[in-house]
């Protein structure tokens, strides 16, 4: 029978029905960071339970790593001390770690598709919700708490209710200095906020297949800004040719095994959807929020709405029917698990070259791992930045979420290429943010003010 | 493990859609290794900013412990912070519009029902909290009926989570341990766990 990549992840993971109703879901990779284990290990230890498959659990620091100075110990004693605790639970309890000492380094949702960790058909779960960037592989990859966290730990399983599938099909071609972030926040302005929850969304149409891994990647991790908990791509030859050579990816004649199952489990043709949304990539201009959800964004050319939420135009400083085009800003964040990837930078490095981030701006450009900052090192792409007056800083999520240094200060708007511009997400109670591309997040440093990045891309030959 | 099959208490009214997780734990106070301690800080920032009290902060919901909200509270981040802080301040279930997927399971594994209702209910609710501070009200579990006053009305719960809390098993680690040779048999026949 034809069926979803989710029902047939799904069914191929489940253990049994619980007396409570609920499945028991085996979850084959668990990622984990210091935030929130250091309780789950804990509890494990309060009940004297082992990790039931020490080996398929994946431990790195993000969160809270300064991306000044990375070396040990952290000049913020509860940063080390968090640090300290994940070291002896890892230790304690078998689970590899990679500190900013490794070169595996980065943000968790980085790092698992960047090691091949991170493959088809798996289900996967991390204590963040931002998990769903693992479902551009065609993966079922959900965020949960701490105590879920200690159940995975405890027994390799959640207990969980299956979630409805939408398909999302975005057809046509993007315009020059349009990108993979328009196009998510796009989808979530027109869904909602709150249109995901009970959904798994599964991402497609010619649009979704032209893309890299990378811009997947973006799309499925903002899924849960949607509201729904995980979002996926079937896999394909971009999947296979990216895994391909990873250091935890199959090899030799188990590659051509892994491929022809990983294909297997992509959406049969004729699967049916508990719902079906169409979007034409052509129509989507570069993508700016006003407000203080995710869902609350206008196009470039236009104008924030009439009817703005009014918590959100008070909170903002905003006056409806004003365009977002112009707005000035204090600091620009080129980095996150959203848009903290190389093609990411490479984008942002064609804006920025041969320019000045405007005087008044504060700019920092953060990878998403080690590995990213290597090899964007290796093309020059930082020194673009640092020529041009960005701070160019050491892996991880850095100003998303401010659990480091990396904070606003009092009302400061803030251009980012991260998820959410929640009230006082970047650190400062009263702080601004404003979600955006990281092409235009570039252009909005260095003219000092939300501006039009495709304006600045018709100087730049591709 | 105990069953949670009805809950009674005041009200706290706490008006908004979106509300998120950062805003219900800043994440300064993520920066802890124990979950001890976080109902101290439970939507600090909106009750220092908020022009007027705030509901956590007004006396007159002191020792309130069944929350009400509108749609799509505990959204963002899966901080179990957020949900942890609110049980430790006394909250022992939420009634509202509706509730992001992750903050319902982290309430439910913290035995903390959380009813959905449709907005006109859960504003004639708010209303009535916010001029009778006093009344009590009471939750069944079991049925969804929840009476608080003059009102009564009947609420909603994922069937599966309504049953993990009348059975008593909502914290779900001893059940997924139970038949641990069945999980050892979904890992073999899973090629990635087997090997390819």
């Amino acid at each position: 029978m034809a069926d979803t990549l989710f029902h047939k992840v799904w069914n191929a993971h489940t253990v049994r029905t619980l007396p409570s109703g609920q499945t028991q879901l085996f979850i084959g990779l668990h990622l984990i960071h210091e935030v929130t284990s250091p309780q789950a290990f804990d509890m494990l230890r309060q009940h004297g339970w082992k990790v039931a498959f020490p080996e398929r659990t994946i431990a790195t620091i993000d969160h809270i790593v300064p991306t000044s100075s990375q070396k040990r110990p952290f000049l913020d004693v509860m940063a080390e001390e968090m640090t300290v605790a994940l070291e002896r639970n890892c230790k304690e309890f078998g689970i590899k770690l990679y500190l900013p000492d490794a070169m595996e380094q980065g943000i968790v949702h980085v790092i698992g598709p960047q090691l091949g960790l991170t493959q088809p058909g798996m289900t996967i779960a991390c204590g963040d919700s931002h998990t769903s960037t693992h479902g551009a592989f065609g993966a079922i990859a959900m965020g949960i708490g701490t105590s879920q966290v200690r159940d995975v730990l405890a027994s390799q399983c959640l207990a969980v209710e299956p979630l409805k599938v939408r398909r999302i099909d975005v057809n046509g071609q993007l315009a020059v200095g349009v990108y993979a972030k328009d196009v998510i926040l796009t989808i979530i302005r027109k869904l909602g906020v709150q249109g995901g929850v009970g959904y798994a969304y599964e991402y497609g149409g010619n649009t979704l297949d032209r893309m890299s891994m990378d811009e997947r990647m973006t799309i499925c991790n903002m899924s849960i800004e949607g509201g729904a908990r995980a979002g996926y791509v079937n896999p394909d030859d971009t999947t296979f040719a990216y895994l391909r050579g990873r250091q935890f990816a199959p090899s030799g004649a188990a590659w051509d095994r892994a491929v022809s199952w990983w294909r297997s489990m992509a959406s049969d043709r004729n699967a049916n959807y508990d719902d079906v949304v169409s979007l034409d990539a052509a129509a989507i201009e570069p993508t700016v929020t006003w407000g203080i959800n995710p869902g609350q964004s206008v196009g470039i050319s236009e104008r924030i709405p009439a009817d703005a939420d009014q918590e959100a135009l008070a909170y903002m400083g905003f006056d409806p029917k004003t365009p977002i085009r112009g707005t000035k800003i204090d600091v620009a964040f080129i980095g996150s698990c959203t848009n903290g990837r190389l093609s990411d930078f490479e984008e942002a490095a064609r804006i920025v070259k041969g320019h000045k981030v405007a005087t008044h701006v504060k700019a920092l450009v953060v990878p998403g791992s080690r590995e990213v900052a290597k090899q964007a090192e290796q093309r020059g792409l930082h020194q673009i930045f640092i020529d041009a007056g960005f701070e160019w800083r050491g892996a991880g999520c850095s100003m998303c979420l401010a659990m480091n240094p990396d904070k606003l200060e009092g009302r400061q708007v803030c251009a980012s290429s991260s998820n959410r511009n929640f009230k006082g997400r970047q650190g400062s109670p009263s702080g601004r943010t404003l979600l955006m591309s990281p092409a235009m997040v570039a252009a909005a440093a260095i003219a000092g003010e939300v501006a039009d990045v495709r304006e600045m891309l018709e100087a730049v030959p591709a | 493990m105990s069953r949670i099959l009805s809950i009674s208490g005041r009200g706290i009214p706490l008006r908004g859609n979106d509300i998120d997780t950062d805003r219900i734990m800043p994440a300064r106070y993520l920066k802890v290794v124990s979950f001890e301690g976080l109902e101290k800080h439970v939507f600090e920032d909106d009750r220092k900013t908020n022009r007027g009290p705030h509901p956590f902060g007004d006396m007159r919901y002191q020792d309130a412990s069944i929350l009400v909200v509108n749609s799509n509270f505990g959204c963002g981040s899966s901080r179990e912070h957020a949900p942890q802080g609110l049980a430790r301040f006394g909250i022992n279930a939420m009634i509202g519009e509706s509730f992001s997927e992750i903050f319902l399971g982290n309430c439910a594994v913290l035995g903390v029902p959380c009813f959905t209702a449709d907005h006109a209910t859960i504003d004639k609710l708010q209303s009535l909290i916010e001029t009778s501070p006093e009344t009590t009200i009471q939750a069944n579990v079991e049925t969804g009926v929840v009476t608080a006053g003059p009102l009564t009305f009947t609420a909603h719960m994922p069937a599966a989570l309504r049953d993990a809390f009348v059975q008593g098993k909502w914290d779900p680690t001893m059940m997924l341990l139970d038949k641990f040779e069945d999980v050892r048999g979904v890992a073999k026949h899973l090629p990635y766990v087997a090997g390819f």
